[in-house]
C-alpha cells in the first residue's frame, strides 16, 4: 500500500509538479518577457521623444509664422526694407502697429557673423593648427582646456563685457582715428561674438587635424618639405571637410547666438554695412518683440516667431550641410 | 670633427655666393632660408593665435573680478538711535500681540530723529530730505528686526539712552564710499551734493561709517534699490530650474540613449531619429524659448515666469548633448561584458540594466554634468517663456514665479545705477564660480571613476 502510494507519487506527482513548475516557469517567463517588451516600449518613447521636440518646434513656430503671414504678406517681410514693429505710424495700418520688414535685421546678422567669422576662423583655425602639430604635450595639456573654457562660459557675461568694456573700446578707438562709431557698435558685438565661437573652431579642427594619418606627414617631412609647408600643402588639403564643417557649425552659433546682441548690439534696424554703425539681429528682435507683457495674437508676437521659423530653417541648413561634410571626410580614413 | 667643418663649410657657401650668384646651390639656399623664415613665422602665428584667445579669456576673468570685487563690501552707517518709548509705553502682554505692536512701530520716524540729532545743522526742507537718504530704505527694517531679536532693549535701562546700531547706507553714498563718485565733478554731474559729502566726511571723521561684508547681496532677492538687492532669489530660482531639468533630461536622455546604443535595430527610421538628435544639439537656445513659449504656456496653460516652464524647456535643450555623451559611454562599454552576461542567460534588457549601464555611468554623468553647466548659463530661452519678471520675493517651489542667475545678470546689467554694475560683476562670478565647481566635478568624476578597458 505504502509502495503503491509512493509509485502514485512518483508517477503522477512528480510529472505534476514537473508541468507546474514549467508552467510557472513559462508564467514568469512571460511576465519577464511582458516587462521587458514594456521596457523597450518605453525606451523608444524616450528615443521619440527628440523627434517629437523637432516636430513641437517646426509646428508651432510654422503655425505662429502663418498666422503673422496672413496679417503681413510673405513678400514684404522677406523684402520689406523698413522694420519698426514697436511705433504705431497710422491706425488702419497692416497690423495697426508698424512695418515688418526684416532685410534690415538678415543684414546685421550677416553683418555681426561676418565680423565674428573674420576673427573665429583664421584664430580658431591658426590654434588648432598650432595645438596639433606644434604644441608639445605639456603646452597642449593647458591650452587646449583653456580655449575650451570659451566656449563654458556663459552668454550673458560675453553680453556685459561686450557692452560694458569692449563697446568703450571700440568707440574710442574709432575717435582716436577720426572715426565716429555708435556705442552699440556691430564691431563690439562681432569681436566678442568671435572670440566666444573661437573654441567652436579650434576644437572641431583640432579632432579631424588629428585624425589625419601620420603616415601622411611623414612622408611629406621626409620628402624635404618644412612643417610648415607640410601642414599648408598635406594636413590642410586632407583635413579640408571637417575644418568646413566646423566652420559651418560655428556659423550657426553666430547666427543663433543671442545675449551678446541682445545686450551689445542695438535695437534699432539700420540697413548698414558699416561696423561701426549699430545694427540689429534676428535674434535680438526676437527676445525684444516677446519680453513685456503682450497680448499672445498681436502680429508683434507673431512676428518673433515668423524669425524664428527663418532662424531654425537657416540653421538647420547649416547644421544639416556640415553634418554631412564632416561625415563624408570620417569615412574617407576609417 | 664635425663641430669643425661646420663653420668651414659655411664659409666656403658665403664664398660660393659671393662667387655666383646664379649657381643653385646659391639658389636652393635662399629660397632655404626664405622657407625657413616663412617656418617661423607660421609657427609665430599659430603661438599668437592661441595666445589671442587665452589673454582674451585672463582679461575678461580679471574685469570682472576686479569689478566685481568692491560688491563684496557694502558701507554701514552707525546710528545713535533713542527708542521712542512712547510707541513701545503700553505693549500688550501675550507674546504673539507684543512682538506684532513692536513690528509696527515707527522705526522711521526714530531714524530721522537720530540723523536729525546728529546734523542739527540741517534744517530747510531739502536738507532734511537729502539727509534722509544717506541711509538706504532698508534701515528702519534692519532697525525693527534688530529690536526683535533682542526686546530686552525696550526694558527701562536700555530704552531711555541712545543706543548704537549699525544701518545700511544708500547706495549713492556706497559707491561714493567706494571711489566712483568724482568729487571734482560740478555738484549738478553728481548723484551725491557737496552737503551730503560734507556729512559722509563727518561720519567718517567719527569712525560712524564703514565697509563690511555685504550680506544681502547673499541673503536677498531682488530689489529696485542696489543696496538692498541680492542673489539669493535669483539662485534658488535657477536651483528649481535645474532640478527640473535634471530630473525630466537625465532619465529620458539615458533611456533614449539605450535604446539606440543597445536596442535599436538598423533602418532608416533609427536614422532618421539620429541625425534629428545632432541636428537637435545644434539648434539656437532661443528656438526652444520659442516653442516652450507657443506650447507649455499658450497650448498647455502653464504659468508664466515659472522654474517648472523654465527646467522643461531647459530639459529639451539638454537633451540632445545628454543623449549624445551617454551614447559614446555606452559604446565605451566593451561587447564582451554583454556577451558574458548573455552567455549565462540573462536578457537584453537585463544584460543592459546589471552590467553595461553601471559601467557607463560615469561616463554618462560627465555628459549629464556637462549638459547642467551649460542649462545654468542658459538666458535666452528663459527670456522668451517671461522669466524676465522683476520679482522680489525668493522662490520656495518650483511652481513660484521666479528668475534665474543668468537673467539676473541680464537685468541688473540693463539698470542705469552705477552700484547695479559691481552687483553684476559680482553675480557673474557668482556664476562662473559655480560652474567652476560643476566643471571640477566632471574632472573628479572623470579620474575617479573612469575605467580603462
Amino acid at each position: 500500500m505504502n509502495v503503491l502510494l509512493a509509485l502514485c507519487v512518483v508517477f503522477i506527482g512528480l510529472p505534476g509538479m514537473l508541468i507546474l513548475a514549467m508552467h510557472l516557469l513559462r508564467r514568469q517567463h512571460a511576465i519577464r518577457h511582458q516587462v521587458e517588451a514594456a521596457f523597450k516600449w518605453f525606451l523608444v518613447g524616450c528615443a521619440c521623444l527628440a523627434i517629437f521636440t523637432t516636430a513641437g518646434i517646426v509646428l508651432s513656430v510654422l503655425f505662429e509664422a502663418i498666422r503673422f503671414f496672413n496679417i503681413v504678406p510673405l513678400t514684404e517681410f522677406l523684402f520689406g526694407l523698413e522694420w519698426s514693429p514697436q511705433t504705431a505710424i497710422r491706425e488702419d495700418q497692416v497690423g495697426s502697429s508698424g512695418a515688418f520688414g526684416a532685410v534690415p535685421l538678415f543684414a546685421g546678422t550677416l553683418l555681426i557673423t561676418a565680423i565674428a567669422m573674420f576673427i573665429a576662423v583664421p584664430c580658431g583655425l591658426l590654434s588648432a593648427i598650432y595645438l596639433s602639430e606644434y604644441a608639445s604635450h605639456r603646452v597642449r595639456a593647458v591650452g587646449k582646456p583653456m580655449l575650451e573654457m570659451l566656449a563654458g562660459i556663459p552668454t550673458v557675461v560675453y553680453g556685459f563685457f561686450a557692452a560694458l568694456t569692449v563697446a568703450p573700446l571700440v568707440r574710442d578707438g574709432a575717435a582716436f582715428i577720426g572715426l565716429e562709431a555708435a556705442s552699440e557698435s556691430a564691431l563690439a558685438a562681432g569681436l566678442v561674438m568671435g572670440i566666444m565661437i573661437l573654441p567652436f573652431v579650434s576644437s572641431l579642427s583640432d579632432d579631424v587635424m588629428n585624425a589625419v594619418p601620420q603616415s601622411l606627414r611623414d612622408g611629406s617631412l621626409g620628402l624635404g618639405a618644412t612643417r610648415s609647408e607640410t601642414i599648408k600643402r598635406v594636413v590642410l588639403p586632407a583635413a579640408l571637410p571637417g575644418i568646413v564643417g566646423s566652420v559651418l557649425l560655428a556659423a550657426s552659433r553666430a547666427i543663433g547666438e543671442t545675449m551678446i546682441v541682445v545686450m551689445a548690439a542695438g535695437l534699432a534696424a539700420h540697413l548698414t554695412a558699416n561696423p561701426l554703425q549699430s545694427v540689429t539681429t534676428v535674434t535680438v528682435q526676437i527676445v525684444t518683440l516677446l519680453v513685456g507683457d503682450q497680448a499672445f495674437d498681436s502680429p508683434k508676437t507673431l512676428a518673433a516667431f515668423a524669425l524664428g521659423l527663418v532662424l531654425f530653417g537657416v540653421t538647420l541648413g547649416l547644421n544639416i550641410i556640415a553634418l554631412h561634410v564632416a561625415r563624408k571626410y570620417k569615412e574617407q580614413y576609417e | 670633427m664635425s663641430g669643425l667643418r661646420a663653420p668651414s663649410a659655411a664659409r666656403a657657401g658665403a664664398d660660393a655666393v659671393k662667387a655666383n650668384r646664379s649657381s643653385p646651390e646659391s639658389l636652393i639656399r635662399k629660397s632655404l632660408r626664405a622657407r625657413y623664415r616663412r617656418e617661423r613665422r607660421f609657427y609665430q602665428t599659430g603661438v599668437a593665435a592661441i595666445a589671442m584667445g587665452v589673454l582674451f579669456l585672463l582679461w575678461l576673468l580679471g574685469v570682472s573680478a576686479h569689478q566685481a570685487s568692491s560688491a563684496f563690501f557694502q558701507t554701514y552707517i552707525a546710528l545713535d538711535i533713542q527708542l521712542d518709548a512712547t510707541q513701545f509705553a503700553s505693549l500688550p502682554l501675550a507674546a504673539d500681540e507684543r512682538r506684532q505692536a513692536i513690528a509696527d512701530a515707527n522705526y522711521n520716524k526714530m531714524i530721522k530723529a537720530s540723523l536729525r540729532a546728529t546734523f542739527p545743522a540741517a534744517s530747510s526742507r531739502q536738507d532734511k530730505r537729502r539727509l534722509y537718504q544717506l541711509v538706504s530704505d532698508s534701515a528702519e527694517y534692519m532697525l525693527r528686526d534688530a529690536v526683535l531679536r533682542n526686546p530686552d532693549l525696550l526694558k527701562p535701562p536700555s530704552v531711555q539712552a541712545p543706543r548704537r546700531f549699525w544701518v545700511l547706507a544708500d547706495d549713492e553714498v556706497d559707491m561714493f564710499m567706494k571711489g566712483y563718485i568724482d568729487r571734482a565733478q560740478p555738484e549738478a554731474n553728481r548723484r551725491l551734493s557737496d552737503q551730503s559729502i560734507a556729512w559722509i566726511e563727518h561720519l567718517r571723521a567719527q569712525q560712524r561709517i564703514e565697509k563690511r561684508f555685504n550680506r544681502p547681496f547673499f541673503t536677498a532677492g531682488d530689489s529696485r534699490d542696489a543696496e538692498q538687492s541680492g542673489i539669493l532669489a535669483a539662485t534658488l530660482g535657477s536651483f528649481f530650474t535645474l532640478a527640473v531639468t535634471m530630473l525630466l533630461a537625465l532619465p529620458v536622455g539615458i533611456a533614449a540613449a539605450v535604446y539606440l546604443q543597445e536596442f535599436a535595430p538598423k533602418n532608416k527610421l533609427v536614422d532618421v531619429v539620429e541625425v534629428n538628435i545632432n541636428n537637435l544639439a545644434a539648434v539656437p537656445s532661443i528656438i526652444f524659448g520659442l516653442l516652450g513659449l507657443a506650447v507649455l504656456i499658450n497650448f498647455f496653460g502653464l504659468p508664466r515666469s515659472v522654474p517648472l516652464v523654465g527646467g522643461i524647456v531647459l530639459a529639451l535643450m539638454t537633451l540632445p548633448t545628454i543623449i549624445i555623451s551617454s551614447r559614446a559611454a555606452l559604446a565605451a562599454v566593451p561587447p564582451r561584458i554583454r556577451q558574458a552576461a548573455l552567455g549565462v542567460g540573462a536578457s537584453g534588457v537585463q544584460t543592459v540594466v546589471h552590467h553595461v549601464l553601471p559601467l557607463a555611468l560615469p561616463g554618462i554623468l560627465t555628459g549629464a554634468i556637462i549638459g547642467l553647466a551649460r542649462a545654468l548659463g542658459e538666458t535666452a530661452p528663459l527670456l522668451a517663456i517671461g522669466m524676465v519678471a522683476f520679482i522680489v520675493d525668493v522662490p520656495s517651489a518650483p511652481t513660484d514665479p521666479a528668475t534665474a542667475l543668468p537673467v539676473q545678470i541680464y537685468l541688473w546689467a540693463d539698470s542705469p545705477e552705477r552700484a547695479f554694475v559691481e552687483r553684476t560683476s559680482a553675480a557673474i562670478l557668482v556664476l562662473l564660480a559655480l560652474l567652476a565647481v560643476i566643471n571640477g566635478l566632471v574632472a573628479v568624476f572623470r579620474n575617479k571613476m573612469e575605467t580603462r578597458w
